[in-house]
C-alpha cells in the first residue's frame, strides 16, 4: 500500500444539481485532476465521504452506475451542519470526496437470477446504482421488478427516471405513497410498501430481492419476503450507521464485530442475523 | 531472541547522553507535583524515582490527542487543499510498563488493517521503546490475566528490570539494538540473573479465553446495565486507555481556511452512534458499557487475534466512580449465561 | 438505625425503587453504589465523596423510579437548585442524612432539606481554601499563566461535566455543532472556552462539592474556577446555588432595583 495520506479528499468540481424533492438533492460531481477520473472505478454498493470544506465530511452511497464514467453522483438530504453546507453549493462550486469504501453488491453472482427491488423514500439512492448498473447489463438477468414507495408524491426521488423505468418494457416498476400522500392526478399505487410488496407477491425461486428503507419500513418488510418464501441469504440490505474515517479505523461505524464501512455497507440477512442490533 | 545484559544504574547517564547526542528526544514518567506524567527528559535524575504507571499511557506518542489531517484556503470556486505531513520526532519512550508497552501492537491492529494510517506510522517508525518491568503492582492491575505480565517483552525494544544495583536489560529487537550500540559500554554481560525472582506477584483474576467464549451468550442480559449504573458516561477511561483508538474528525475553518483535525473520542459518549435522524443505536450506558466490554474482548480478539486490552487498570485509576474493569470482568466470568 | 438497615427497610416496603449510597471499591477507596435490593443494601455506607445527586437526572436512574439517596449538604444543595430548575420533583427522591446522634433521618420534603442544611453547614477544605486565597493574590497574568499551565493537560475527557450534579444538559453547548460554539479537540483554545463556559454556566449554580476536580484523571483543580464563580456570585449578590427549591437565579434574572443601568 502507498504512503498516501488515506483521509485527503479527491476535489470534485459539481457539475449538475437536481432537486429531487424537499430538502433532497442530487450533486453530479466530476474530478477536478483528470488524472484522478481516468483511475477512478468503483462497484455498486460502494459509498464516500463527501466534504463541505469548512463544515465537515458526510457519507453517503455512490448513487450512480459505475458503467456511467466520468462522474459520480450522490443524493442526500439536509438535515444537519455538512448537509446543510452543501445544500448552500451552486453548480462549478467545489466539494471533496474520499472512495470508494466499502464492500459490494455481488452482482456477478446473480446472474440469470430474477431481481426484485424494494426501497423507501429517501433509501432508493444506493439501489438506484445497482438499478442502473444491472439494467446496463441487463441480458445478464432475468425478470428485473422495483417497488418504490414514498410518504408522498413530492418525497419520490428520481421523479424523471422513474418515468423512464416505467415506460421500459423489461422493468415492471410499482410505485406507491403512503395513504394521504397522493395527488389527484397520482396514478400509481395507495398504500405502505410492505403490503404493496405482499400485493406483488414476487416469486422467491431464483431470485434476490433488495431492501433499502427507514427502520420500520425494513422491520416490516422482511416478514414480507419471509412469508413469500426468500431466504435470509437471498435478502440483501444496505445498513447506515454514523461514520467519521470510512475506513475502518476510528471505531464509530462498528457493530459487533462488523465495521459497516469495511464489512458493510452491504448485507444480507443471513449476515445481518449473526450481528448485534446496534444500527 | 532477546540478548541479555546488565545495566548497572550509574551508566544510565551515559545511556541517555548517547540517545539525546544522537537527536532523539527521551521521554520518561516524571514527577509533577505528586503525579506521574511523562515529559521530556535529558537525564536520569529527572525520571520518577517511585512510580507505578503514569495516568495516561504513552500512546500520545504515536497518536496525538490533537493530529491535523489536511488544510485548505477557501476562494470563491476554489479550494487549495494541503496536505498534512506527520510530524514524528525520533523518540525514546523510556520506564513505561510490560503493559503500556504492549499497547502499542493494539494500536498497530486498527491503524494498519487494509489502509495504513500514514500519521501513526510515521511516529510509530521513530520511536523506540525501553521498557520498565514491575516490581509491586495495585488492585486495579491485571496484565497477567490477559497474556502479559509484569516482565512481560511485548512491545519493548529493550526491557529493563530493576535489580540491586542496575537494570538486567534485554535487548529484543533492532530498534533495541541500535540504540545500544550509541553507548554500548553501558551494557555488561548479564550474570546469572533471577528475573522472575524481582518481579511483582500478579495472580491471574480471570480466565480470559473462557470468557472470551462466554461473551455471546452474556449479550442480551442484565449484567451490563447493571454494571454501568454508576458509570457517569464520560471519556476517562478511553482517553487513558493505552488501546483506545476511536477518534473523532472535526473540521475547524472560517471563511478563508480551514482544517481537518483527529481528536481522541469514547464509545462511552451518547454523542458517538448518534445518527443525524436522532436515532442513536446505543441509547443507554448499558449498551455503551457492553460495547466497550465487547470490543476489546469479543469483536477484537475474534477480528485481529489479539486483545484490546492489556491489563494496566489505567481506566479503574482514572474513572471518577472506580469502575474497575477487573472487577467487573471478574463478575462477568462468573455469572450465569 | 445505619444506612444498610434503613435502606433495606425502604426497598423492602416498595418506597423506593433504589438506594444510592457508597460502598467499599478498589484499594478502599469509596464508590457510588446502587442497591435495587435488599440483599445489594447491606455494603451501603454513608462514607464517600462523589455528589449523587449527579445520579438523579440522569436517564437509566429515572427509569427506576423513586430513589433515596445518601446526602451529605452538597447533595442537599444539589437537590434544591435542580428542583429549583425543574429538573426534579420532590417526590422522585428522597434524601437520607444523618442526623446529630449519628441516625439516619428522612428528608421527606424540600422544606426538610432547608431546614437540614440550615443545621449541617459545608465548608469548603481547607486545601482548596488555602489555593483559592493563593490564587486571588496573583497578578492577573500570573493567575492567566497558572491556568494556561493546568489546562494544557486537559484531554476533554468531560469527567468533569459528567460528574457535576449542575450539568445535566442533554445537549450540552459543547455538544452543538450549529453553531461549533466551541472547538471539540483538546488544544489551547479548545481547553480553555470549554472550561470558561462552564464556569459561566455554573456561576451561582455551583453547590461546591468539588467532584469536578476530584474527576479529573490529570489532576487539575478544575474545580476552583467554578468555586471561584459561584463566590463571585455569592459576594455580588448574598446569592448560594441550592439555597432553596425556589429559583431566584441573580445571573437570568433582572429587577428595576439593579445595580447595573446599561440596560435601562
Amino acid at each position: 500500500m502507498s504512503d498516501k495520506n488515506i483521509y485527503l479528499p479527491y476535489l470534485m468540481r459539481i457539475a449538475r444539481i437536481t432537486l429531487e424533492a424537499p430538502g433532497v438533492r442530487t450533486f453530479r460531481l466530476e474530478f477536478v485532476d483528470e488524472a484522478a477520473a481516468r483511475a477512478f472505478d468503483f462497484r455498486t454498493g460502494q459509498f464516500g465521504l463527501y466534504s463541505a470544506f469548512g463544515e465537515g465530511e458526510s457519507t453517503f452511497c455512490i448513487a450512480s452506475s459505475p458503467t456511467r464514467k466520468g462522474y459520480i453522483e450522490c443524493t442526500f438530504r439536509e438535515v444537519g451542519r455538512v448537509t446543510a453546507g452543501l445544500a448552500d453549493k451552486e453548480v462549478g462550486d467545489i466539494v471533496g470526496f474520499r472512495g470508494p469504501y466499502g464492500n459490494v453488491f455481488p452482482i456477478e453472482s446473480w446472474k440469470g437470477k430474477n431481481l426484485v427491488f424494494i426501497a423507501g423514500g429517501i433509501a432508493l439512492p444506493p439501489l438506484r446504482s445497482v438499478i442502473w448498473n444491472c439494467l446496463d447489463l441487463r441480458d445478464w438477468f432475468q425478470d428485473i421488478s422495483i417497488v418504490y414507495g414514498a410518504r408522498t408524491v413530492a418525497d419520490l426521488v428520481y421523479k424523471d427516471e422513474l418515468k423512464e423505468w416505467e415506460a421500459r418494457p423489461d422493468v415492471k416498476l410499482v410505485c406507491t405513497v403512503d395513504p394521504g400522500g397522493e395527488t389527484p392526478d397520482w396514478t400509481g399505487k395507495v398504500g405502505f410498501v410492505p403490503p404493496v410488496l405482499e400485493q406483488l407477491a414476487p416469486s422467491p425461486d431464483n431470485t434476490i430481492a433488495l431492501v433499502c428503507g427507514p427502520p420500520i419500513m425494513i422491520k416490516l418488510t422482511l416478514p414480507v419476503l419471509q412469508k413469500l418464501g426468500f431466504t435470509p441469504d437471498s435478502i440483501y440490505t444496505t445498513l447506515e450507521n454514523r461514520m467519521k474515517c470510512g475506513v475502518g479505523k476510528c471505531g464509530r461505524c462498528n457493530t459487533g464485530k462488523s465495521y459497516v464501512c469495511k464489512d458493510g455497507p452491504v448485507y444480507t440477512l443471513e449476515q445481518l442475523s449473526q450481528l448485534p442490533a446496534e444500527y | 531472541m532477546a540478548d541479555m545484559y546488565q545495566l548497572p544504574s550509574a551508566s544510565l547517564d551515559l545511556l541517555f547522553a548517547a540517545i539525546s547526542a544522537d537527536g532523539r528526544r527521551i521521554l520518561a514518567p516524571t514527577d509533577q507535583d505528586g503525579r506521574s506524567e511523562l515529559q521530556p527528559v535529558t537525564s536520569p535524575a529527572q525520571v520518577a524515582k517511585d512510580y507505578l504507571q503514569t495516568a495516561l499511557s504513552a500512546k500520545e506518542v504515536v497518536f496525538p490527542k490533537v493530529e491535523q489531517l489536511l488544510s485548505y484556503t477557501l476562494a470563491p470556486g476554489q479550494v487549495d487543499l494541503v496536505d498534512a505531513t506527520p510530524r514524528a520526532e525520533p523518540t525514546v519512550v523510556f520506564g513505561i510498563r510490560p503493559c503500556e508497552a504492549s499497547g502499542f501492537q493494539a494500536l498497530d491492529a486498527v491503524f494498519n488493517w487494509d489502509y495504513r494510517d500514514t500519521f501513526f506510522n510515521a511516529r510509530m517508525d521513530q520511536l523506540t521503546v525501553i521498557g520498565m518491568s514491575c516490581t509491586r503492582k495495585d488492585d486495579a492491575c491485571f496484565c497477567t490475566s490477559v497474556g502479559g505480565g509484569p516482565g512481560c517483552a511485548k512491545g519493548s525494544d529493550i526491557l529493563l528490570t530493576p535489580t540491586a544495583d542496575g537494570y538486567l536489560a534485554e535487548v529484543l529487537t533492532d530498534k533495541g539494538r541500535a540504540i545500544q550500540a550509541l553507548a554500548p559500554e553501558a551494557f555488561k554481560p548479564a550474570a546469572g540473573v533471577d528475573k522472575a525472582a524481582l518481579l511483582a506477584d500478579v495472580p491471574a483474576a480471570f480466565d480470559q479465553p473462557a470468557l472470551t467464549a462466554k461473551l455471546p451468550a452474556l449479550f442480551d442480559g442484565p449484567l451490563w446495565a447493571d454494571q454501568s449504573l454508576r458509570c457517569v458516561g464520560c471519556g476517562a477511561c478511553a482517553f487513558v486507555c493505552p488501546t483506545c483508538v476511536c477518534f473523532d474528525i472535526q473540521e475547524e475553518a472560517d471563511a478563508k481556511a480551514g482544517r481537518r483535525i483527529r481528536a481522541w473520542d469514547s464509545c462511552g459518549y451518547h454523542m458517538f452512534t448518534l445518527h443525524a435522524s436522532g436515532h442513536n443505536p446505543r441509547e443507554t450506558q448499558g449498551q455503551r458499557w457492553r460495547q466497550r466490554i465487547y470490543h476489546k474482548f469479543s469483536y477484537y480478539p475474534e477480528r485481529y487475534r489479539s486483545l484490546g486490552c492489556v491489563g494496566c487498570g489505567k481506566c479503574t485509576r482514572a474513572c471518577p466512580v472506580d469502575m474497575n474493569l477487573k472487577e467487573h470482568l471478574v463478575e462477568a466470568s462468573q455469572v450465569n449465561s | 438505625m445505619e444506612l444498610r438497615e434503613k435502606a433495606k427497610q425502604l426497598l423492602e416496603s416498595g418506597a423506593v425503587k433504589a438506594v444510592l449510597g457508597f460502598e467499599a471499591g478498589t484499594g478502599g477507596i469509596r464508590r457510588p453504589a446502587f442497591a435495587k435490593d435488599a440483599a445489594r443494601a447491606d455494603r451501603l455506607g454513608f462514607d464517600g465523596e462523589q455528589n449523587l445527586a449527579s445520579y438523579v437526572t440522569r436517564k437509566e436512574v429515572k427509569r427506576l423510579g423513586k430513589v433515596a439517596v445518601a446526602a451529605k449538604p452538597a447533595v442537599l444543595r444539589a437537590l434544591l437548585q435542580l428542583m429549583a430548575e425543574h429538573q426534579l420533583k420532590e417526590e422522585e427522591v428522597l434524601p437520607l442524612v444523618l442526623d446529630a446522634s449519628g441516625q439516619v433521618q428522612e428528608l421527606a420534603s424540600a422544606q426538610a432539606i432547608e431546614e437540614h442544611l440550615a443545621l449541617e453547614a459545608q465548608v469548603i477544605p481547607a486545601e482548596d481554601r488555602a489555593l483559592m486565597d493563593r490564587l486571588g493574590k496573583m497578578t492577573r497574568q500570573e493567575r492567566w499563566d497558572f491556568w494556561q499551565k493546568e489546562l494544557s493537560r486537559c484531554i476533554k475527557c468531560y469527567a468533569c461535566r459528567s460528574s457535576c450534579p449542575m450539568c445535566y444538559c442533554g445537549h450540552c453547548t459543547m455538544d452543538c455543532n450549529r453553531p461549533q460554539w466551541v472547538p471539540v479537540p483538546s488544544h489551547a483554545l479548545g481547553n480553555l472556552e470549554y472550561h470558561m463556559v462552564r464556569a459561566m454556566h455554573l456561576a451561582g449554580r455551583c453547590v461546591e462539592c468539588g467532584d469536578c476536580g476530584r474527576a479529573c484523571p490529570v489532576g487539575i483543580p478544575i474545580h476552583l474556577l467554578t468555586f471561584n464563580a459561584e463566590e463571585s456570585v455569592h459576594a455580588q449578590f448574598g446569592q448560594r446555588a441550592g439555597a432553596s427549591a425556589k429559583l431566584d437565579y441573580a445571573m437570568s434574572t433582572f429587577r428595576p432595583d439593579d445595580k447595573e443601568t446599561f440596560i435601562r
